[in-house]
């Protein structure tokens, strides 16, 4: 068996599974209870099954200039995801949009009130 | 940090102006260019360099102080362990998403022990990569993230995942050690 098949096999695993967690991304966007558990569910698997499928994709091109490109695509979503999950879960904490009753212990609401000093973020 | 003041001729102080074009911010912005043409040709260094100028011209940002110097070793081990992390926390949150029992949450205050801006969000990124938790809300005058967390039975699991937070700081903290001389003391 030449290289070449054993990194098609790898690539297809690759993409199997990098579409797996995509696909339980979406049902957990679906099934979780409130929002900031969806932010979980709909950010992270998701970025490990995106790692997944450009490596897969990347195995089964091998071609440099892509890879250069794959890489970048990956460095963006990780940089994104980050902002992205943090301003709505912000928001959504800041606008009272959580399912308290599912908190075991939520230490932002019941610790003292802060006032945070001017020139700060 | 808080921005370096500079004093004007009358007394007053303002914020000191930081040069727009950061020379390694140009190189990243011209390797992202490279990359998205897929080829290298005088042309196109010429091109990128003109466009990433104006970018940070356009879009200008303080430059990043990183405070701390770098141990290799170890930050190689700390960047293995977050992978390894990674991987482990998406088998576990698919696995959450999967089961029939309804989930229970926290939000938890991690103190953190940097004081360096830097760190801190350093820090907060890689938390927030690691599926299970996302960040809320940061503090930046106690160094205070407070993260959302998925699947956390009872306050002893809450305490847990707090430990685990701080280990990844101290493990950063020794692959990046601050130098003595930290920004604050000015």
């Amino acid at each position: 068996m030449s290289w070449t098949v054993v990194a098609d096999l790898a690539a297809a695993v690759c993409i199997l599974l990098g579409a797996l967690l995509a696909l339980v991304a979406a049902i957990g966007v679906v099934r979780m209870p409130d929002l900031l558990s969806r932010m979980h569910a709909a950010t992270k698997p998701q970025v490990l099954g995106t790692v997944l499928v450009m490596t897969g994709v990347a195995l089964r091109l091998r071609e440099p200039g892509v890879v250069g490109v794959l890489v970048l695509i990956v460095l963006l979503q990780m940089a994104t995801s980050v902002v992205s999950s943090h301003m709505v879960g912000r928001a959504s904490f800041r606008a009272g949009q959580v399912r308290r009753d599912l908190l075991v212990v939520d230490e932002l609401s019941d610790g003292p009130a802060h006032e945070e000093p001017r020139g700060a973020p | 940090m808080s921005p370096v003041m500079r004093t004007r001729r009358d007394g007053s102080t303002r914020p000191a102006r930081h040069r727009a074009v950061q020379p390694l911010a140009v190189a990243w912005l011209l390797v992202v260019w490279l990359a998205l043409w897929g080829d290298v040709t005088p042309m196109l260094l010429v091109g990128g360099v003109l466009v990433a100028v104006l970018v940070c011209l356009t879009f200008p940002l303080p430059p990043i102080d990183l405070g701390s110097s770098v141990r290799v070793l170890p930050l190689l081990g700390v960047v293995a362990r977050f992978h390894l992390d990674v991987v482990r926390a998406s088998v576990q949150v698919a696995g959450v998403v999967l089961r029939r029992r309804p989930v229970r949450n926290a939000v938890v205050a991690v103190d953190l022990e940097t004081t360096s801006d830097f760190l801190m969000t350093l820090v907060a990124s890689m938390l927030s990569l690691i599926p299970g938790s996302v960040v809320v809300e940061a503090r930046r005058s106690t160094h205070t993230l407070y993260l959302h967390v998925l699947d956390v039975p009872d306050a002893a699991a809450a305490e847990e995942f707090r430990r685990t937070a701080l280990a990844l700081e101290q493990r950063l903290l020794r692959a990046l050690p601050p130098r003595p001389t930290a920004p604050e003391a000015r």
